[in-house]
């Protein structure tokens, strides 16, 4: 699946876009993240304090708890600040 | 409903856009046009990330809704990206109706959802650096009050 981010996310993880291939076991959201920390330092950093971290699968909101199969394209981005 | 909803990285005239979702029309009767403009307070720019795909979804969807509570004879929604200087404009929107209260709140309602659901990040420069703009908890309370009050005319 590919994965997206934006604003100080994808500046601390240091790429707009990647495809990841989660091991099994990796279901949610929350654990697509758990899993995405674990890759290195800059991903530790980005997501230090996953509580403020939004997310959206193939376009749409999603909590923390939505499941990740099927989702082609997987958003994680801070609160939003449009208008 | 006429709708017209744009992202586009140049400016918009809210004259011309207004005068675009009226001509002709002898159904509405009251317009309501919002624009919001780069404020100065100390900042040298502000530079406007979305993401492509997903922002024009959400307003789709938010001007359906605001169409699905407000008996609505048209919506314009324009969001700029880019990069702004104070006294820029950012963002416009225009609701018709036929009578003020709902072009009002439908106004409101499709701006508090723009601050807040529309994936939007703002980057402020100050004194040459940049920084993140955080939420404000005052914009997800406005926000808030539509899930939680139920219109009148439902």
């Amino acid at each position: 699946m590919r994965v997206v981010y934006f604003a100080w996310v994808r500046e601390r993880v240091g790429k707009s876009d990647e495809m990841v291939e989660p091991p099994a076991g990796v279901s949610t959201v929350s654990d697509l993240i758990d899993w995405l920390r674990t890759r290195g330092e800059e991903y530790a950093y980005a997501f230090e304090r996953p509580q403020v971290i939004r997310a959206a699968i193939d376009h749409a909101h999603v909590r923390a708890d939505a499941v990740i199969a099927g989702a082609r394209e997987i958003a994680f981005f801070p609160p939003m600040t449009g208008g | 409903m006429t709708a017209t909803i744009r992202l586009q990285r140049e400016d918009f005239d809210a004259a011309v856009e207004q005068a675009a979702l009226t001509r002709g029309r002898t159904d509405i009767g009251a317009v309501v046009a919002f624009t919001g403009i780069c404020r100065g307070e100390g900042i040298d720019a502000l530079t406007l990330e979305y993401y492509a795909g997903m922002a024009e979804t959400e307003i789709v969807r938010h001007v359906a809704e605001a169409e699905r509570r407000w008996p609505l004879k048209g919506v314009t929604v324009i969001h700029r990206f880019g990069r702004f200087v104070p006294g820029d404009n950012i963002v416009l929107v225009i609701t018709a109706a036929a009578h003020r209260g709902d072009a009002f709140a439908a106004a409101e309602f499709l701006m508090d959802y723009l601050k807040t659901r529309a994936p939007f990040w703002k980057q402020e420069e100050r004194a040459g650096r940049a920084s993140w703009v955080d939420a404000r908890d005052a914009d997800d309370a406005a926000a808030e009050r539509w899930s939680a009050r139920p219109h009148a005319a439902e």
